[in-house]
């Protein structure tokens, strides 16, 4: 090949134009409509959108491997300056894999579960370079040992179930850097992660990208990651580019309306539910085939025009600005928007107030006994074993008060709120709800008030709803069995009202949950729990699988629901930002432990429990102006089977003192009245910890920042 | 409030029911093998249904031993497929056969259907100790060799069609409980299941309302399947002797009947055979159809 004679110094790669579509029995689907982009060597870009924009396929694309049924319509592909179209199968392959790697989503299933690590990292030099066997065992350990895993020989030997999800994830880089590709392409790398874990992924793939002078292109829903990977950005809608630019000046001076949606669904830093409301794009993203003329932002957009945005294609438009020559934007009216209006139109709430007590947890915990029925466990006699899913869980909860618990996965969150819903009895302490210890009484002997007045709200919206049962039936059923209403008559009019709370439309009343989308089902899974005017309503990880714009409506939605109820809500979630913008109060739990507790300002700043430090640093925040210490922990999250013996947290933690913290279990230290870390680094030297999240005073125009390099 | 009542239709309509019949059936449409299968049955049906109208003669009646198809009798008409060894006419026998397979093969196959969906949404509900013993006893079943256990079965309570349901019954169930609890395991754990417990729902209302129905796609394709297999054992039993008491005509009954003269009248056997083979061809082809059809959507 020429390449390989004379080095390639163009673009790495050249997108125009792009047109994709997938065609399906109800005829041709447009995923991609009008899509280009230019990546020079050692470049990173970042694609962002919500899903369903046509991220994914623009990856497949490249690769032009569009399974059986799409194709490219229009427009070109050039990796290093070659058409892929125009190339054979074969260099197809020679170029998949070794020029070009991708990463995906879900490491397991990335890696084939029955060979080991190290065969899988082995065949790729050996078959893109012809490596001997010996070659490629020292390459690929060189490799394993560049992704920071530790003991590189050990994961050879181990198969990919071994190791966890980080360590997997890392062993997939770890592969697609082997051949030494010149174009990686990431979709979602992180997106199956806990935030600290991801926080580390992210870092290594700075870092690598520089060293080995990779280009990337960086597919994501969550503009805080593509602050700290990308150098620019392409914010896509249905099918096209909305508007691209470099990072700085799109973080700093967003021109489209869409883009402005975007980030006003963030919980940034500065927003406050009750100051500063998020604001949701309201509508939904419309579907390849059902696309609007015109502006296909246009029917959600608060600036639409009727003649100018709804007459022809828009075309993308330069904003000249003088750092950033390459920022474009689609949008016929950008120049004439007022864009300082559009961060702060949202309007402010009252506060709820807090009444009085309303759940009060007392030393609640929470074991399973799992047998070991091994011969090996029954010689030591360590036939049963305890998990610790709970220990010591303490708080009060007041009405109309929002309380968040906030952990990674295996923290023990979501078993105490099956204590709480009474799905699962308390080993020991007590859960006191209106007088009465709910904590060992299961579902079945509760009565309906109790149950009523404790409800629910699921984190998937595919598996919250029936899939059999029409939406008013559902809703009905729970009216009834809750006793709030019996007449059938009666139960129709409180199905409607609800359905108007949730604000849909009343004939979803008597449709099926699949003819919804995920943020209508989460609605009506919302509209659920206050049927039976709950005093309390404890929400698992309600946002978490929906996209941006739709979590922020959801949000929005939930806490105007409960302050207008004056309903107690537990917010369960790995998501700190959601979680300073939504809580009242904070409690921070690792491994079945609460580290830290108080108010969420106290929680936020310091003093800080290491782990709450390490957990904020991990948050990926869409702010340019917010600047972060970064601390990556290292090492896993133990098995709750075998927790250290101290401080749960002494393995991974940066702050650690000694050998007390492996052998006693801190105390509780008080800062202020209801503010608790457990921690045995001393109240004071806590105090003098640095904040970890710095917001630079608000900028008041292009001049402030630095030029771009 | 009056337009309440109007926005929301208070349950849907037998009208409505029809309707979602109709779009499931234009959607095996689009799968050959489907149309096949469903014509298959749906001649078979239509063939027992108007069994009186369209039998040419008596099929217990003895009138010309060993005619050749196409034989014209004396007293009228023809024997299209020929008669057998006692002169009983062929076609007119297949034709009240026919009821005699689509009475107690669907009568049957309900009947295991009932059992072994209760068995399993009990044992994948439950676990525990539910699950031990339903598995167990579901596991001592099926070790069993299945003709012998519908031998073991037949001969110790006499053959008769209600001792056939019983026998399939009992040996189809836990094949049946198998699958449903697979299927119950995974539905389980969905979170309308969790709703519904924490609103203090009963365990039957649980297993019958929230879970059994969204089971019902590939307990559907299970079931076309097993139909086939169902009239397969009607007919060996039938073959073996353990079926309909004679002279009542039966597909596997006039195989058996007939077989000793297959060389030399080969038309005795094979119509019947023709017969029970289509009808399963049938089932399957169906079972085909709507298993496709349920994976592409």
């Amino acid at each position: 090949m020429p390449d390989s004679v004379t080095p390639y110094d163009g673009p790495v790669l050249e997108i125009e134009d792009l047109c994709l579509s997938y065609y399906t029995r109800a005829g041709e689907i447009p995923a991609v409509v009008d899509f280009s982009a230019t990546l020079a060597a050692g470049e990173s870009i970042g694609l962002v959108g919500e899903s369903g924009c046509g991220k994914s396929t623009v990856a497949m694309a490249i690769m032009r491997y569009m399974g059986n049924n799409g194709d490219i319509v229009g427009g070109t592909v050039k990796f290093k300056g070659r058409d892929m179209a125009t190339l054979s199968d074969e260099e197809l392959r020679q170029i998949r894999g070794a020029e070009i790697a991708m990463i995906y989503q879900e490491p397991m299933a990335a890696l084939n579960p029955s060979l080991t690590i190290g065969s899988q990292l082995m065949e790729v030099p050996m078959t893109h370079d012809g490596a001997t066997q010996d070659e490629a065992f020292k390459r690929a350990v060189k490799m394993l040992s560049d992704v920071h895993l530790p003991d590189p020989e050990r994961v050879m030997e181990a198969y990919p179930h071994q190791i966890s999800g980080g360590q997997q994830q890392r062993v997939v880089i770890a592969m697609a850097l082997l051949s030494s590709p010149s174009l990686l392409l990431l979709d979602e790398p992180t997106t199956a992660l806990d935030v600290t874990v991801e926080a580390g992924i992210v870092e290594l793939i700075a870092e690598l990208s520089k060293k080995f002078n990779t280009s990337l292109l960086y597919i994501s829903h969550n503009l805080g990651l593509m602050l700290e990977v990308c150098d620019r950005i392409c914010v896509m809608y249905s099918g096209e580019v909305v508007e691209e630019g470099h990072i700085d000046s799109i973080f700093s001076w967003p021109k489209h309306p869409y883009t402005h949606g975007l980030f006003g669904c963030i919980p940034l830093p500065h927003a406050d539910k009750n100051a500063r409301p998020l604001m949701a794009i309201r509508g939904q993203l419309p579907l390849p085939h059902e696309r609007p003329t015109g502006c296909y932002f246009g029917p959600r957009c608060d600036f639409f025009e009727a003649g100018t945005c709804d007459e022809k294609l828009v075309k993308m438009s330069e904003v000249h600005t003088d750092d950033d020559p390459a920022h474009r934007v689609r949008c016929q009216l950008w120049n004439s928007l007022d864009h300082d209006a559009l961060v702060s139109m949202s309007e402010a709430k009252p506060p709820a107030e807090i009444g009085e007590t309303v759940l009060e947890v007392d030393g609640m915990q929470k074991y399973y006994e799992v047998r070991d029925t091994s011969m090996a466990a029954m010689i030591s006699g360590e036939g049963v074993r305890q998990v610790k899913a709970n220990e010591e869980i303490s708080f009060r909860a007041g009405r109309g008060e929002t309380i968040a618990i906030v952990g990674e996965s295996g923290c023990g969150k979501s078993t105490f709120a099956k204590v709480l819903m009474g799905l699962e009895q308390a080993t020991d302490g007590e859960v006191r709800m209106g007088g009465v210890n709910i904590g060992d009484l299961s579902v079945k002997d509760r009565t309906a008030k109790q149950l009523g007045s404790l409800q629910m709200v699921f984190q998937n919206p595919n598996d919250t709803l029936n899939p059999s049962i029409t939406i008013g039936a559902q809703i009905g059923r729970v009216i009834k069995k809750f006793g709030v209403e019996s007449d059938p008559v009666k139960i129709q009019e409180r199905v409607l009202h609800l359905l108007d709370m949730v604000k849909l439309p009343r004939d979803f009343a008597i449709r099926k949950p699949r003819q919804l989308s995920g943020g209508q089902k989460q609605r009506i899974g919302i509209a659920r729990a206050f049927a039976g005017n709950p005093a309390m309503v404890i929400a698992d990880e309600p946002i978490s699988a929906l996209d941006v714009s739709v979590a922020a409506a959801v949000t929005e939605l939930l806490t105007d629901i409960q302050r207008d109820n004056q309903t107690t809500l537990l917010f369960i979630s790995h998501d700190l930002s959601a979680v300073r913008y939504l809580a009242d109060r904070v409690i921070v739990m690792y491994l079945g432990l609460v580290v830290e507790r108080g108010t969420t300002d106290e929680v936020f700043s310091p003093p800080y429990h290491p782990y709450t430090e390490a957990l904020l640093s991990a948050v990926p925040i869409a702010d340019p102006e917010v600047s972060k210490r970064r601390i990556v922990l290292e090492g896993n999250l133990p098995s709750a089977l075998n927790p250290p013996k101290g401080c749960p947290f002494s393995t991974r933690c940066h702050r650690r003192i000694g050998e007390i913290c492996d052998n006693e279990p801190p105390p509780v230290q008080f800062n202020a009245d209801r503010h608790g870390i457990a921690c045995h680094i001393p109240m004071e030297e806590l105090c003098e910890v640095e904040p970890v999240i710095k917001v630079a005073e608000k900028h008041s125009g292009p001049e402030d920042i630095a030029p771009v390099a | 409030m009056t337009d309440i009542a109007q926005t929301v239709s208070p349950a849907p309509t037998p009208g409505a029911a029809f309707m979602r019949a109709l779009k499931s059936f234009a959607l095996l449409r689009e799968s050959t093998p489907g149309m096949v299968g469903a014509a298959l049955v749906l001649f078979w049906v239509i063939v027992a249904i108007l069994a009186p109208l369209i039998a040419p003669f008596d099929p217990l009646a003895s009138l010309q031993p060993m005619a050749k198809p196409g034989t014209v009798y004396a007293q009228g008409g023809t024997f299209w497929l020929g008669t057998d060894h006692l002169g009983r006419d062929i076609l007119s026998r297949i034709i009240y056969g026919s009821q005699t397979v689509l009475f107690y093969a669907p009568l049957a196959t309900l009947c295991a259907y009932t059992l072994g969906i209760m068995m399993g949404l009990a044992a994948g509900y439950h676990l525990g100790w539910w699950d031990i013993v339903l598995s167990r006893i579901s596991d001592i079943i099926l070790s069993f060799p299945v003709l012998v256990l519908y031998i073991i079965i037949i001969a110790t309570i006499g053959s008769s069609g209600i001792n056939i349901i019983i026998a399939i019954t009992f040996a189809s169930a836990p094949g049946i409980m198998r699958i449903v609890r697979g299927l119950v395991l995974d539905l389980r754990n969905r979170d309308y299941v969790a709703a519904a417990q924490t609103r203090g729902e009963s365990a039957m209302y649980i297993m019958l309302v929230e879970i059994l129905p969204n089971a019902r796609g590939p307990l559907i394709v299970d079931a076309c399947l097993r139909l086939g297999y169902v009239i397969i054992t009607i007919g060996v039993l039938g073959f073996l002797g353990l079926g309909l008491p004679p002279p009542d005509p039966d597909w596997g009954g006039m195989i058996n009947e007939t077989r000793k003269m297959a060389m030399i009248f080969p038309h005795m056997t094979i119509f019947p055979c023709i017969a029970i083979s289509s009808l399963i061809l049938g089932f399957n082809l169906l079972a085909d159809g709507l298993r496709e059809v349920s994976l592409r959507d």
